[in-house]
Parts: C-alpha cells; sequence; structure tokens
C-alpha cells in the first residue's frame, strides 16, 4: 500500500477501490460486462466495426452526429433510470426499523448520480442532438458552421458520460447531491475520489456543451437560408439560438465554479472551506448562477418542439409567432435573474428574497403566454392525435401543474417551509419529466422518420406514452403530499410509518414508468423490423411546415441539392401552397466536410486524463494532457478538410427521389 | 383557404423557391464570429474569478495583504511586456495584410517575446511571494488572487503555444487564407487578453496597493 514505486505508477488506485464486496455493484457489473460483451460481439460478429467508424463515430455530419447524441441520451437513461428505482425500492422498504437494501454509502452515490447523469447526460445529450439534428435543415444550410468542431463536442460528451459511468466500478462516485455543495464537497470532508470523478466528469462534458454552443450560434447567426430573417426562423430555430446563448452565457460559470473546487481538493486553496477565510456560499451562488440558467437550456428547446408539433398536428400556422419569440427571448433573459430563489433559506434579507420572488414570478408571464399561444394554435384546428401530439398535450396538462407549484415555491415564505422537501423534488420532476422528457419524446416521435426514413410504430408508442404518463402522476403526487408533510429529501429511512404508503405508491409509479420505457424499447426493435410497412417516401409524412420537410427522408448528406429561398416562416408549407416546382436536373458539386477520426482520439485522451486526474496519476495525467495538445496541434497542419460531391452522385441521389416520388403519386 | 387569399400580391408572381446557381462559400465565413463567441465565454470564466476575488479578497486570515506583497514597480514592467505585444501584434497584422510572410514572422516573434517576457516576470512575481510564505493555500484571499491572476497568465501561456504554431505555419504555407484568419483569431485573443490585464492590473494591484 505504502510502497512508493506503486503509489508513483498507480497515485491512489489501489485493489480496494473494486467494490468487490458490495453485491449490488459486483451483480450491475456482471450484467453490464455481459450486455456490453454481447452488444461488442455482435458488431464484431455483423463486421460492423469499419461502418460504425468511418459512417458514424468520425462523421462530421450534423445529422449523424446529432442521432448519437440521442443514443448517448438514451443509453444513460436507462442508467439514470436504474438510480431512480433504487432510491424508489429503498424508501418504500425502509419503514418500521428496516434499514431497506441500500447502505447509507450506496444510497448516497445512487441519489447523486441520478441528478448528475439525468440532467447532463439525458437531458442535455437529447436537447443537443434534437439542435443537432434540426436546426441546419431548419434553417436550409448543408451543416454547422463548424463540422468538425461539432464531432470533438459530442465525443467530450460522451467522454463526460464514461468518466461517471467508470466511477461504478472503480471508486466511487460523490456523496454529495447532484450540485456538489462545499464544505461537503471538499476534502476535508469527501476525502475519496467521488467528487473528483464528479468535477472531471462534468468539466470535460462542459466544454463539449460549450463548443456545441458557440457552433450552433454561429451556425444560426451565419448560415440561414437566402430569404429567412430573424422572424421568418421557424420557432423551434429560435428556441435554439436562445438555448445556445444561455449556453455559451451559462456554462464557462460551472467550469470556473468546479475549477475553483479543484483547486480546493488538489492543492488545498481556501475559495469555498470553512476557514482561512474560505466563503461555502459563494459557490452555492455561483453554481445557481449556472444552474439556474440550465434549467432554461433543458426547457427552452423543447418549447420549440412543441410549438412545431402542435402546428404540424393542428394543421395551422403557429398562433402568436411574434409573441412566441418574445416570450423566448425574455425567458432567456430574466432566466438569470432568478438563481437565488433555489436558496431563499441562505437568509439574505427580505428585500433580496423578495426581488427573486418576484422576478422568478415574472417568468410565469411568457411562459403562460407560450401555453396560450398553443391553446389558441389547437383552437379551431384539425387535430391530429399523433404519437408527438399526445406527448404535447399531456405536457401542456402536466407542466401546468408544476409551473403553478413552482410559482407556490417562488414564494419566500412558503418556500422556507418547503426548502428541501419532497415537495420540491416533486416540483422539479413534475416540470424536467413532462417539459423536458415529454418534449423529447415528441421530438424524437416527430423528426425519427426523417432521420431514418420511417416513422416509428404507433402502437408501442401509445403503450409508453400511457404508461410513462400515468406513473408519471403515481410517482410524484405522493410526494408532493409528503413534502407538504414536512417529509426532507434524500432521506434513506424512515421512522414514521404513516408515511409508508405514499412511497410505495411512487415505487408503483416508478414501475410504470419502467414498462414506459421497456415499450419505447420495443417500438424501436418493432418499427426497424416493420420499416418497410412503416417507410416514409415522401419525406413529408406529417404534412408539416418547415424546411427540414422539404428534402427527403432521410436526407442525403447534403441536406439540399439547392439551398431554398424562402419567404415566409413556415417555409415548406408556403412553397406548398405556391407549387413550387422541385428542379431535376442542372446539379452541381457540392463542397462538404471530410470526415475526421480527431474527434474520437480526443475523447478517449481526455478520459485517460479525467481518470489519470481522479487518482492521482501524475505522469498519466502529464502524458494525457500533452498528448491532446499535440493531436489538436497536428489537426491544425491539415488543411484539407472538404471535398466535391461530384455532380453526378448528386444527380443520382436526386434521380432516385423523383423516381420515389412519381412512384407516389 | 386559398392562395388568393392569403396574399394576392405575391400569388400573381412565380417566387423562385430555390437558388439554381449557387457558387461554393468561402471556408471560415463563420470562423470570426464563432470565435469572438467563445471569446466571449472565456470573458465569463474571468468574470467569474473576479467575482470570487470580489468577494474574498478582503479574507486574509491573519496573513499578508495586499500592500504586502504588491511591488508595483514589477507589475509596471510586467504590464508594459503584455502591452508592448500587443502593439507588436498590431503590427503583426499590419504586416499580413501587406502580404509579407517574413515581416509577419518577424513580428509575431518579437510578439512571442513580449508575451514570454511577461509569463516569466509573472512567475518570478509568484515565486517571491510563495518564498514569502503568501502561498494560495494561506488565505481566501490569496487564493483567489493566484486563480485570476494565474488563469490570465495560463492563457498568455496558451497564447504563446498558439503563437508558436502559427509561426511555423505561415512559413510553412505562407499566408494562405486559413492562416490569415488563425492570425486575426489570435490578434483576437491577445488583445482581449490585454483587457483583461487591465481590469487584473486595475482592480487587483492598484486598488489592492491602497488597501
Amino acid at each position: 500500500m505504502e510502497n512508493p514505486i506503486l503509489h508513483a505508477l498507480f497515485g491512489r488506485l489501489t485493489f480496494d477501490a473494486f467494490p468487490i464486496h458490495e453485491p449490488i455493484l459486483v451483480a450491475t457489473f456482471i450484467v453490464v460486462a455481459l450486455g456490453g460483451a454481447a452488444t461488442l460481439g455482435a458488431i464484431t460478429y455483423y463486421r460492423l466495426w469499419g461502418y460504425l467508424w468511418s459512417e458514424w463515430f468520425t462523421s462530421v455530419d450534423h445529422k449523424r452526429i446529432g442521432v448519437m447524441y440521442l443514443a448517448l441520451g438514451f443509453i444513460m437513461l436507462l442508467r439514470g433510470f436504474a438510480d431512480a428505482l433504487m432510491m424508489r425500492l429503498q424508501q418504500a422498504l425502509a419503514f418500521n426499523g428496516s434499514q431497506g437494501y441500500l447502505p447509507a454509502h450506496h444510497f448516497d452515490q445512487v441519489f447523486t448520480a441520478h441528478g448528475v447523469i439525468m440532467i447532463f447526460f439525458v437531458a442535455m445529450p437529447f436537447v443537443t442532438g434534437l439542435m443537432n439534428f434540426v436546426v441546419p435543415l431548419q434553417i436550409g444550410a448543408r451543416d454547422v458552421s463548424f463540422p468538425f468542431l461539432n464531432n470533438f463536442s459530442f465525443w467530450m460528451t460522451a467522454a463526460g458520460a464514461v468518466t461517471v459511468m467508470l466511477s461504478l466500478f472503480v471508486g466511487e462516485f460523490a456523496r454529495t447531491g447532484w450540485l456538489a455543495f462545499p464544505p461537503l464537497s471538499e476534502s476535508a470532508y469527501s476525502p475519496d475520489v467521488g467528487v473528483d470523478y464528479y468535477i472531471w466528469g462534468l468539466q470535460v462534458a462542459g466544454l463539449g456543451t460549450l463548443l456545441s454552443g458557440v457552433n450552433l450560434v454561429a451556425t444560426i447567426v451565419k448560415m440561414r437560408a437566402p430569404g429567412m430573417t430573424m422572424m421568418r426562423m421557424p420557432i423551434f430555430t429560435w428556441t435554439a439560438l436562445c438555448t445556445n446563448i444561455l449556453i455559451v452565457a451559462a456554462f464557462p460559470v460551472l467550469t470556473a465554479v468546479l475549477a475553483m473546487l479543484s483547486l480546493d481538493r488538489y492543492l488545498g486553496t481556501d475559495f469555498f472551506t470553512n476557514d482561512f477565510g474560505g466563503n461555502p456560499m459563494m459557490y452555492v451562488n455561483l453554481i445557481w448562477i449556472w444552474g439556474h440558467p440550465e434549467v432554461y437550456i433543458l426547457i427552452l428547446p423543447l418549447f420549440g418542439v412543441f410549438s412545431e408539433v402542435t402546428a404540424t398536428f393542428s394543421g395551422k400556422r403557429l398562433f402568436g409567432y411574434t409573441s412566441m419569440v418574445y416570450a423566448t427571448v425574455v425567458i432567456t433573459i430574466l432566466s438569470y435573474l432568478v438563481w437565488l430563489h433555489h436558496f431563499f433559506t441562505m437568509g439574505s434579507g427580505a428585500s433580496v428574497n423578495s426581488f427573486f420572488g418576484i422576478t422568478t414570478m415574472v417568468i410565469s408571464i411568457p411562459t403562460g403566454a407560450k401555453m396560450f399561444n398553443w391553446l389558441f394554435t389547437m383552437y379551431h384546428g384539425r387535430i391530429r392525435f399523433e404519437l408527438p401530439m399526445m406527448w404535447t398535450i399531456a405536457f401542456m396538462l402536466t407542466f401546468v401543474i408544476g409551473g403553478m407549484t413552482g410559482v407556490l415555491l417562488a414564494v419566500p415564505p412558503a418556500d422556507f417551509v418547503l426548502h428541501n422537501s419532497l415537495f420540491l423534488v416533486a416540483h422539479f420532476h413534475n416540470v424536467i419529466i413532462s417539459g423536458v422528457v415529454f418534449g423529447s419524446f415528441a421530438g424524437i416521435a416527430y423528426w425519427f422518420p426523417k432521420a431514418f426514413g420511417f416513422k416509428l410504430d404507433p402502437f408501442w408508442g401509445k403503450l409508453s406514452f400511457w404508461f410513462w404518463v400515468v406513473g408519471f402522476y403515481f410517482a410524484f403526487m405522493p410526494l408532493y403530499v409528503l413534502g407538504l408533510m414536512g417529509v426532507t429529501r434524500r432521506m434513506r429511512v424512515f421512522d414514521d410509518p404513516s408515511l409508508q404508503i405514499w412511497f410505495v405508491i411512487a415505487a408503483v409509479g416508478a414501475g410504470m414508468i419502467a414498462i414506459g420505457i421497456a415499450c419505447s424499447l420495443i417500438q424501436i426493435v418493432v418499427s426497424i423490423r416493420n420499416r418497410e410497412a412503416l417507410a416514409d417516401l415522401t419525406g413529408d409524412p406529417w404534412d408539416a411546415r418547415t424546411l427540414e420537410w422539404s428534402t427527403s427522408s432521410p436526407p442525403p448528406s447534403y441536406n439540399f441539392a439547392f439551398t431554398p429561398i424562402v419567404y415566409d416562416t413556415d417555409a415548406w408549407q408556403d412553397m406548398k401552397e405556391r407549387g413550387y416546382v422541385r428542379p431535376i436536373s442542372g446539379f452541381k458539386p457540392i463542397h462538404l466536410p471530410k470526415n475526421t477520426g480527431v474527434g474520437v482520439i480526443l475523447g478517449v485522451l481526455s478520459v485517460i486524463f479525467a481518470f489519470a486526474m481522479v487518482w492521482w496519476i501524475w505522469w498519466l495525467a502529464a502524458l494525457s494532457f500533452a498528448s491532446m495538445l499535440a493531436t489538436a496541434i497536428a489537426h491544425t497542419f491539415n488543411y484539407h478538410r472538404n471535398f466535391h460531391l461530384a455532380a453526378d452522385v448528386v444527380a443520382r441521389t436526386e434521380g432516385e427521389r423523383t423516381r420515389l416520388l412519381l412512384q407516389r403519386s | 383557404m386559398t392562395l388568393a387569399e392569403t396574399r394576392p400580391a405575391e400569388a400573381a408572381q412565380t417566387p423562385v423557391f430555390y437558388d439554381l446557381d449557387e457558387h461554393d462559400h468561402p471556408e471560415g465565413g463563420s470562423t470570426l464570429l464563432g470565435f469572438w463567441i467563445y471569446l466571449m465565454s472565456d470573458c465569463l470564466i474571468f468574470a467569474m474569478l473576479f467575482a470570487a476575488y470580489g468577494v474574498l479578497g478582503h479574507n486574509y486570515a491573519a496573513g499578508p495583504a495586499p500592500r504586502d506583497l504588491f511591488e508595483l514597480p514589477l507589475v509596471a514592467v510586467n504590464t508594459s511586456m503584455l502591452l508592448l505585444s500587443s502593439i507588436t501584434y498590431g503590427f503583426a497584422m499590419i504586416a499580413m495584410q501587406g502580404r509579407r510572410v517574413r515581416l509577419t514572422q518577424f513580428w509575431l516573434a518579437v510578439t512571442a517575446l513580449f508575451g514570454a517576457s511577461f509569463v516569466g516576470i509573472e512567475l518570478h512575481e509568484f515565486g517571491g511571494m510563495i518564498g514569502e510564505g503568501a502561498t494560495p493555500q494561506r488565505s481566501a484571499f490569496l487564493s483567489s488572487f493566484f486563480a485570476l491572476v494565474g488563469t490570465h497568465g495560463l492563457h498568455v501561456t496558451a497564447g504563446l503555444i498558439w503563437l508558436a504554431t502559427l509561426f511555423v505555419q505561415v512559413g510553412k504555407y505562407g499566408l494562405i487564407e486559413a492562416n490569415k484568419r488563425r492570425i486575426m483569431c489570435l490578434s483576437m485573443f491577445w488583445h482581449f487578453l490585454d483587457v483583461i490585464w487591465i481590469g487584473v492590473f486595475t482592480f487587483v494591484y492598484l486598488l489592492g496597493a491602497l488597501r
């Protein structure tokens, strides 16, 4: 243990780091290992490695990258939801003197990992994936502004996810809650590697998020099709623009505050310590200055999805487009003025608390305006209850409840009672699940045919929908009740037996959501099997209104053979109404970016770097950092990053589409 | 609803819905904007470090205060190094616009020299402070001081690596469009660091010496 050579080689990594004496983790490891081996074996058996590498991993095509983000989000959803089930089960069992089945050490990691994974590695990849896939298509562009940076951003996000997953089997994860407040997260109280996994996982993923934010802002500002003025941008693009501005203006704050925490932990500085003049509440302030905009980073793009879905499936132009844009912009600005409502109990005084309470309540005005806009869009519309529309309606009904409990929490005196209670937990799950999760599912169901050329199977989708929605109410309404009765969050065991029934109901709800998730997995398999019957040959399966539906499903690598010219907000609807004629000749070569493996290499190196930093393996950290730098510099010596797709290839692809369109008519 | 009802004026015309004669867009059209946005995000990192210094800058924990530590003459020399490097970078830009490869390289090298002496003097200053026992671990004031000034120094170091890379690339490939774009990005980065330093110099050193 104290061998200096071993210490130099492996830092603080020893055999004790492998949790071989914790049966739950060993079982998890065996399942993951078997599942992983089966997946890798299948990929090898079907000789898919070359295909995956050249068509996906190294792809700089925004559509492929978007799909990879969504796949990452879905995989991590399974992990994050497994954590949720474990917590629900523990809390339903741990009554009448029973300790449940999770030791405290493990339970604390589970609730931290659940929050971190669900926000950073499920919700963020879903949102980023949808924006990546949809935005360039909606604005009539052939790719994003910086295609390589896009690929690199994805791999950094994936590297962050891998780093967090590593903590499951090597060492442990943070036991601090998802924002790792000091002084608990300082080395004095969390000397193990948990918080370090947290820090490096988020730093690596955060860099990817920031760069993808820069990329999408530049794309939306610079690469819109001719005629698409700002006020003719589709509403999803607008929300994506605001979201990415928020990302650029919020994630550096997270980077800085986590960097300060890591200085405290690695160098022994005194930013957030109890002694030597440190100030833990500064951490809480700074991280919420990132954290509250983050809430809107997650929800705004889904507001965009709901707007597109409502307009399409009501067969009407979106009601109040201009007010929708302004509401989005106002929310973007206000999101920076409310952070203190997360800790009214800090005791900053009545004036400060009133200010932040009022700004918080003010946000409900533009949000309410949006809700009315969706309702008025549906009013007198011919509503088609396809899957995306069902998710949207479930969102509208559920989100309003969450919004109202949010306004309740915004009242500082009420918050002093409800702070850190299960009422709060119920509130934010209410808005995040109905807004972000239902929204992502609506978006995925809506754009799935665009991405793959066939619709998702509606039967299994509807089954998944009902289990999710009903399960949600069963899982979280009891938490409101418990919170009002004063039960605080993150409790492992309970004394009062009268509370148990509510936790049992919540656990049943979580079980129903589990069935919902299973149904959506089955839905994907069934849809792939029935892809002939579900195929979309037109490229416009929903009779939709925006430009992404004007090209084929799936779109060719260049998206549009000819750049569309825009005259209206609903550009594609306008083209259909005014009898556009699709050009079938005169194709020209198209300038496109080349694939590159540099993003994958940098991602792998950053996992190694993060791992080495977590375990204090300094030589490996230095080596991997130097390799990253060298790889990045070497990449800048590559000046030939583009190629021309020959005109006859374009002509062949478009000819095939012409044939399909004729065949259908 | 028919077409004529919605837009009578435009329906009469036959609109062109596709750009049939499109030419390749020049590469890097968004690069300067994208880099500018990145700089603004970087600026926020500094904003946070300034905020931390603002909150913690008085928490000496019975340790040394700014007045005991800062040597303004040394900081003045240091500041002039950085400001001079910005001027010489400006000369590099002028040389670049005149398409003079060797001259551009020369000014880039001079800039790097000034930048390197800035980092050297800063390290010397840090070394002196640490030698006196004013380490980052001593008090929250010193933690936030070293974090703010050190992050700026790290940025200058990154700029130096970038300068060296560009020096080689300009020598190897000349002043092609891609290299010109890179020189302009680095120019923004370099001047940005100057602006940050003005803030550091004013709020940390000058106001610190008054306390």
